[in-house]
Parts: C-alpha cells; sequence; structure tokens
C-alpha cells in the first residue's frame, strides 16, 4: 500500500495552523504579489507569472498525489492539452482568450476522467508506468500529421498576447499576470476547500487506506477518477494560462522532462502541502535558468540531486523547513 | 507476402532491443518489486560509452565488452548506493529515486558529450543478409546478439549455483536467506544483470537510431509496454512480449495507411493501458499483477 | 553434555508491540526439544527470534557464538536450519532444485550429489517427482520436501514450526518417526514448535509451555505429558 507522508489534517494541508507567523507571513506575501509588478519590468512580471503557471500545475499534482494517493508522470501531458486547447481555439476558431481557458478546463477533466477510469485498478508503480507512457507519448501525439493543420505539428503555434481589457493603462504583461494571480489564488482556494469537504476527506481516506476507505462505503471508483480529472483540468488550465502568455505552442516544449520538473515541484514543496506549491514552482522556474547558464543539460543533474536531497534529507520538503522555522522562531519567544 | 516476411523480421529485429529492455526492466522488477523507469537512460550512457571508447581507437567488441563490464559495476553501484537504502521507503519515495536517477544520468550524459547527433557503427555493416532482401545484416545482428545474450542468461539462471540462488532470492527472499543466501547481494547482481542487458540494447539500437542523450526514451516505452504485455513475471514472458511489441508495431506503421509510422508510442501507450486494465497477469504471466 | 542452545532474557517486537516477555530456553545437544502453546503465544516468534528474523533484546548462544549479531543468511551458515511456518518450500523450483538450495552454502560438491541421494533414500517419494515444481506437491510431501531440504544444510540444529499443520495425522507420525531418526542417527539436535501437543511430547524428550509470550512450564516431555492438570489448562487434552 502506498505510504504517502501523511496528512492526517486537512489544516495541516493548507497551512492553516495556528500562528500569527503564519497568518503574517502570507499577508506579507499577498501583499507583494499584488503590489510587485507596478514597479517591476515586463520581463520580471513575465517570470513570476510562469511562476503562477507551474505552482498551480504542481498544485494539482499535489491534490491527486497527496489527496488521493495516486501518482502520476504525465501531467506535462495534460499540460500540453491544455496549452493547445487555448492556442488551436484562438488561432483557428478565433476564439476570446478568456473562454479558452474553461473550455480547457473542460477538455482536460474529461480526458483526465477518461484516463483514470482504465487507471483505477493501477496503483503504484503501474500507475507510474501508465502515466509515464502518456507523458512520452504526448510530443509524438502533437506532431501528427492529420493533426497538423490544427497544430502547426513540429514548429507548433504562436499566438499573440491579449491587450489588458476595457482600454486599462497596463502592460498586456501586468493584465496576464493579475489574471493568473487571480485565478491562481482562486484555485488555491477552491483546492483547500476541496481538501477539507467530504469530497476530500474521501479521497484522503482512499489515499491512506483504499480498503477500509470501500469498506466503509466510499465509492472508490468515482473519487479516484474524480481526483484525476480536478487535477487534469486544473493543469490545463495552468497549461493554457502559460501559452498565452508565452504566446508560443510547440510539441517539444512538453515532454517528460516537464513531467520530471512538476513532480519535483511537489517534493521539494512537500507532498500534500498546498502553500510548498510555490515554493516548489520557485525550483523550476529558476534553478534552470542558472543551470543552464552554467552548462546546458546541468538542470537536469540539479532537479536529481534535489530529489534525492528531499528524499533523504528533508523527506517533507519546504513544508519541513517551514515547521522548522516557525519552532525556532516560536521557541525563541515562548523561550528560557 | 515478400513485404510482409519484410516487415515481419524487421519487427523482430527491433523487438529484439525491446526484448533486452524489457528483460531489463523485469530483472529488477522481479527483484525489487519497483520499475526501474531509468533504464533507457542508462542505456544511452553505455552506449556513449562505447562511442568514447571506439573514439579513443579501441575496436568495436573489446569496447562493446568494457562497456558491457561497466554497466555491470554501474548497476550494482547504483543498487547498493541508492536503491538499498531505500528498500523500505514509501513506493513514492522509490519513484522519486528512480526519476531523480534518470534526470542525473540524462543530464550527465548531455553534459559529457553534447547533444549532436552522432554516428555509431554498427560491427555488421548495412549491407543485404545473406543476399537476401529480406533484412540488412545489422538487423540479423541485433537478432543474433540478443539470441547469444538471452542463452547465456538461460544458462546462467538455470544451470550455475549463482543464478539457483539468483531466482531462489527473487522468488522467495525469506526462505532463501534460510538457506544462506545473501539476499542483498542477489538483488545488486541482478541490477548489474539488467545493466549490462540494457547497454547491449543500447549499442544495438544506436547505429539505427542515432546517438544521442535523448535516443532511448521511447524505447525505453516499447520495453515496457513488452514487459507488461509478457507479464512482468518472467523474463520468457518479456522477450516475447518485446519481440511481439516490434512486430506488431511494425506491421501497423507499413500497413495503417498514412500515419502509423507516427502512432508508434501512443500505440504502445495505448497498449500498456489496455493490457494492465484487462489482463493484467499479461500473456504468459502468472502473478496477479492487481495491488491494493 | 552441553547445551547447543542457549536463549537468556529474549525478548522480541513487532512494531511497539512487545511478543515475548523475558525468554529463557536451552536446548541439550543432541536432544528433541518441544515447545507447545496456544495460537499468538510466541512460539514462532521465538523461532524467529533465533534465526534474528525480528527484532529483540537478549542473548542467544549457539555453541557459545552469539547470535543476534549475525544477519540470517549467516547465522544459517553456523548450521542451524530452519523450516519456517507453511514451509517456506520454493514453489516455483523443482524437488531437486529445492534440495540443491539447501546446500547452497556448502562448498563440497561431491558430498552434496551424494546427499541428495541420501535424501531420496529416506524419502523415496521425493525421487519419483525429482523434476517436478515443488508447489504442485501435496501437503505431505511439500513438509517432507522442507525437512529435506532443511538436512541438505548437514545442520546441527534443526528448528521446524508446526510441521504437523494441515497434515493428515498419519502423515504426521511418519514425519515425526523420520524426524526421531534424523535425531538418532544424523545426531541433529531437533526443536520442534508444536500445536498438536500429543505427538510432539511422544517424539521429544523435553518440553517448555509458552503463554502470551513467557515460559510457564519446562522440564521433561514425559513428565509433563504425565501431568493431567498441565495437559487440561495448556494443551487441551
Amino acid at each position: 500500500m502506498t505510504t504517502i507522508p501523511q496528512t492526517t489534517l486537512t489544516s495541516a494541508a493548507t497551512g492553516k495552523r495556528s500562528g500569527i507567523l503564519r497568518q503574517t507571513s502570507s499577508i506579507l506575501v499577498l501583499l507583494f504579489l499584488v503590489l510587485f509588478p507596478l514597479a517591476a519590468t515586463n520581463f520580471v512580471t513575465f517570470q513570476i507569472t510562469m511562476l503562477l503557471v507551474y505552482a498551480t500545475a504542481i498544485l494539482a499534482l499535489n491534490i491527486l498525489t497527496g489527496g488521493s494517493g495516486q501518482f502520476s508522470l504525465g501531467q506535462s501531458a495534460f499540460f500540453a492539452i491544455g496549452a493547445y486547447t487555448s492556442a488551436v481555439l484562438v488561432e483557428h476558431g478565433g476564439v476570446n482568450y478568456l473562454l479558452t481557458l474553461p473550455i480547457a478546463a473542460a477538455v482536460c477533466f474529461v480526458i483526465g476522467f477518461l484516463f483514470g477510469l482504465p487507471a483505477l485498478r493501477l496503483s503504484g508503480v503501474y500507475l507510474a508506468l501508465a502515466t509515464f507512457a502518456l507523458a512520452t507519448a504526448m510530443p509524438q501525439l502533437l506532431k501528427l500529421h492529420y493533426f497538423e493543420p490544427w497544430t502547426g505539428g513540429v514548429q507548433g503555434l504562436v499566438t499573440s498576447k491579449p491587450d489588458a481589457p476595457f482600454g486599462l493603462p497596463i502592460s498586456p504583461d501586468t493584465w496576464l499576470y493579475y489574471l493568473t494571480l487571480a485565478l491562481s489564488l482562486a484555485i488555491y482556494a477552491a483546492a483547500a476547500n476541496l481538501l477539507s469537504s467530504r469530497t476530500g476527506r474521501a479521497m484522503m481516506a482512499i489515499r491512506d487506506n483504499e480498503i477500509a476507505a470501500s469498506a466503509m462505503g466510499v465509492d472508490i471508483a468515482l473519487y479516484k477518477t474524480l481526483a484525476f480529472g480536478i487535477s487534469a483540468a486544473i493543469t490545463g488550465i495552468a497549461g493554457a494560462l502559460g501559452a498565452i502568455a508565452v504566446q508560443f505552442v510547440a510539441p517539444d516544449g512538453y515532454t517528460f522532462q516537464l513531467s520530471i520538473a512538476l513532480f519535483l515541484g511537489m517534493v521539494v514543496g512537500g507532498v500534500g502541502w498546498l502553500p510548498g506549491s510555490i515554493a516548489g514552482s520557485a525550483f523550476i522556474v529558476f534553478v534552470p535558468n542558472i543551470a543552464e547558464s552554467i552548462s546546458k543539460g546541468l538542470s537536469g543533474a540539479v532537479f536529481g540531486v534535489l530529489i534525492l536531497l528531499v528524499i533523504f534529507v528533508i523527506p517533507r520538503g519546504a513544508r519541513q523547513i517551514a515547521e522548522f522555522l516557525q519552532a525556532t522562531i516560536e521557541g525563541k519567544r515562548g523561550g528560557a | 507476402m515478400e513485404l510482409l516476411t519484410n516487415q515481419i523480421l524487421a519487427g523482430v529485429a527491433t523487438g529484439s532491443i525491446y526484448a533486452c529492455m524489457a528483460l531489463s526492466v523485469v530483472m529488477i522488477y522481479q527483484a525489487i518489486d519497483h520499475l526501474n523507469f531509468a533504464q533507457g537512460e542508462m542505456a544511452t550512457f553505455s552506449a556513449f560509452v562505447a562511442w568514447q571508447l571506439m573514439q579513443w581507437g579501441i575496436p568495436f567488441w573489446p569496447s562493446f565488452v568494457l562497456t558491457v563490464i561497466v554497466s555491470f559495476a554501474a548497476g550494482v553501484a547504483i543498487e547498493r548506493g541508492l536503491f538499498r537504502p531505500l528498500a523500505n521507503a514509501s513506493v513514492l519515495t522509490n519513484v522519486a529515486g528512480f526519476i531523480a536517477l534518470f534526470a542525473i544520468v540524462n543530464s550527465v550524459t548531455g553534459m559529457t558529450w553534447d547533444y549532436t547527433i552522432k554516428e555509431f557503427p554498427s560491427p555488421f555493416g548495412s549491407s543485404q543478409f545473406l543476399r537476401s532482401e529480406l533484412i540488412n545484416s545489422h538487423q540479423a545482428g541485433m537478432i543474433g546478439v540478443t539470441g547469444v545474450l538471452l542463452a547465456f542468461l538461460y544458462c546462467f539462471l538455470g544451470f550455475t549455483k549463482v543464478g539457483l540462488a539468483m531466482r531462489a532470492a527473487v522468488s522467495t527472499p525469506e526462505s532463501a536467506k534460510l538457506v544462506g543466501i545473501n539476499v542483498g547481494w542477489m538483488v545488486a547482481l541482478g541490477w548489474g544483470l539488467a545493466s549490462s542487458i540494457g547497454a547491449v540494447a543500447g549499442m544495438l539500437i544506436a547505429p539505427v537510431v542515432f546517438l544521442e542523450p535523448n535516443m532511448m526514451g521511447g524505447i525505453l516505452v516499447y520495453g515496457f509496454a513488452g514487459a507488461v504485455l509478457g507479464g512482468l513475471s518472467s523474463p520468457a514472458g518479456a522477450v516475447l512480449g518485446g519481440i511481439l511489441v516490434g512486430v506488431f508495431e511494425n506491421l501497423i506503421g507499413t500497413y495503417v495507411p498514412g500515419a502509423g509510422n507516427e502512432l508508434k508510442l501512443p500505440i504502445a501507450l495505448a497498449l500498456i493501458i489496455l493490457v494492465l486494465r484487462f489482463r493484467p497477469d499479461g500473456l504468459f504471466g502468472r502473478n496477479v499483477v492487481e495491488r491494493v | 553434555m552441553s547445551d547447543i542452545l542457549e536463549v537468556r532474557e529474549l525478548r522480541a517486537y513487532y512494531g511497539q508491540v512487545q511478543a515475548l516477555h523475558g525468554i529463557d530456553l536451552s536446548l541439550r545437544e543432541g536432544s528433541v526439544t518441544t515447545l507447545l502453546g496456544a495460537n499468538g503465544a510466541g512460539k514462532t516468534t521465538t523461532l524467529r527470534s533465533i534465526c534474528n528474523m525480528v527484532r529483540f533484546t537478549g542473548a542467544i548462544r549457539f555453541d557459545g557464538i552469539e547470535l543476534s549479531t549475525r544477519s540470517t543468511e549467516r547465522l544459517v551458515r553456523l548450521g542451524i536450519a530452519h523450516v519456517p511456518q507453511g514451509r517456506g518450500t520454493f514453489t516455483r523450483m523443482s524437488v531437486e532444485e529445492n534440495l540443491r538450495l539447501g546446500a547452497i552454502s556448502r562448498n563440497d560438491e561431491k558430498a552434496v550429489t551424494g546427499d541428495i541421494d541420501r535424501m531420496y533414500g529416506h524419502f523415496p517419494k521425493l525421487k519419483e517427482r525429482r523434476i517436478q515444481q515443488a508447489g504442485t506437491l501435496s501437503g505431505g510431501e511439500q513438509q517432507m520436501l522442507a525437512v529435506a531440504r532443511a538436512l541438505m544444510l548437514r545442520p546441527r540444529l534443526m528448528l521446524l514450526d508446526e510441521p504437523s499443520f494441515g497434515l493428515a495425522p498419519l502423515i504426521v507420525r511418519d514425519l515425526f518417526a523420520i524426524l526421531a531418526r534424523i535425531n538418532r542417527e544424523d545426531k541433529v539436535t531437533i526443536m520442534v514448535v508444536e500445536q498438536n501437543a500429543e505427538l510432539a511430547l511422544e517424539l521429544a524428550s523435553d518440553a517448555y509451555v509458552i503463554e502470551t509470550g513467557r515460559i510457564v512450564m519446562s522440564g521433561r516431555a514425559s513428565e509433563i505429558a504425565d501431568n493431567e492438570d498441565i495437559r487440561k489448562s495448556y494443551l487441551g487434552y
């Protein structure tokens, strides 16, 4: 039976433990996120947008693995589907980019749900295998020349960055940033809500002990596939946002390496700990930049070493560090 | 008719590579109940090692043998260093370990030898085999070498003391300990063998797909498909499964109009899902795969 | 005669649960000792502790050598053969391979082949089935195979965990007769853990009774068998 690091308290999963420190830091982070674009360059704004995009994708994986105990090495596939859905609809369907977001979510939900169905009987390594195959096959699927008229084949598609609505005097990058921020926060809140709801508790019961959960009357099939669908949908939204921000989609941008990155993000942030998604995302956005500038291909090794560091030294990732910091600070105050 | 035979034989040839990968995967799976997602990257690394040896002037077959030995040692080292400490950890942790290995090996390969495509020589040449139009000599070589490898493995496992100990350790570890077998070293041996077999696969396929750090990504998936088809519980099943995947995929590529060739990976994916869903024991397996 | 096996203050744990609360045992060399008790009393745990297969504290000495510091695979090579509960047969391998595995830690190939023939002499049924897959044998035959495999080690001490389990009484009698013969002729010290007390007490020279992780009675097997109170309270007959 899988033994994911336990998050037995849903409040622990959302990090809402008591502590002025926690609330203060959350407010500070929020303030920063809302205000900084006013002072930052377009490029930095764009980078933080991508940070939020990947944090959302990692969040989705957290719901799936930390929430329902299922593995996925295939999140890059859903990210790609979301991205391509948005790009294709905008470029070939003339659909408003905002509308592509819920459509991408819906498409990914259905595909995720359908993938989750045969995956029901699989657990542990077998599910990892199936999702690994999915991730590896996706670029080839995207290059299929049946679809080329829409997908642009190997070259991919170029889209244009939308302007701020209502003629607001902010740059497209800034507009996109706030859109992404709003959506990410909404998704985060919804996810936290989900995990503390009845559905979330059902999923976590499945994660902890499937047989016991089934004996208690939890509809395993429903909740597992639901988890897959929801996770895929959120990843799809993230993918779509990413596509809009980057203005470009191409098959080789969505390889298994992306799944590795998202997996790393989840593990570094702390499995099942939603706030960790941002920490994890920071790793996978900034580390490659630094690593690749030192040597091409280095980021893979750095990712690998980071994963090993987490599994051997800091098993609960950023959450463990946060807890340690909190304990240290509170210890000092409670003190002697 | 000749086209069909041609395609089947070609399928057997590529299938023999898949068979090697499937075999490696099953060897490790039997030992530790986990799938080595990094098997492809390890095989690629081995192929590069062989290439490097040849760049330094060592002829093909000595390079081949040296690479096999180095790969064996590397497999043992990885098992002892990385996965032995993880033996009692959760599935997630183990999967994370394999992914880390994937990322590191892939990265190191790219950094050491860069990403330009390189030619890898075939010791068999690429002329017609026996002057027939059915397959070329390299394809015949692939089948031949794989056959020799399997024969060696069969003899080793079936007729030697160490082979017997290994089979015992893998099937019934507790009883194996009770007769004095060091199960830990048998697992390491399994890893070493799996690495060597993977290295052979890498060196045989490199002339065909050209040597570059990402060359084995898709091939590993075909290997997994073959292993799953064979049931993950028997080396023989893995080999048969790999060959079947090769033949099947070649026939689809030839006879399905248009995009048959491009559908190889998605077909392998579909195969994996279908088999795991409807016939988890595969075609030849005996264990029940469904785990709760 | 000295004690070939000495167990002192054995406390064993499964996770946080303590299963044995200070067991003391001695086995005289050349004897047949039986460890009796109800289900869950700790009989299997005792045997597993001797082979270092569970977490325990205490001293376990075989011929004066401390066993707790050795891994299972190393300590069995000292000459301890353990036939576990459920027999532990290598079900996917042939009968003959099972016998070869019993001797796999030995280096004297010729003698091993000779021993295999001797086993076929003890157990003719096994010879008939020598290339058959072990998992297809009947319960009684598998038990014979397990004992034969243990003997291939040329052990000085043999530990058997509920060998009578699931076997018809007639077969159990045959099995115990063979064990008695092995003890006499090959000079193998035997410890048999059993729920079936009556037959075990006929076979054994010494006996211990264990209940919820503690030894509650020990002595000569004949005394315990004759003691009606003990039989009724602890052994159920």
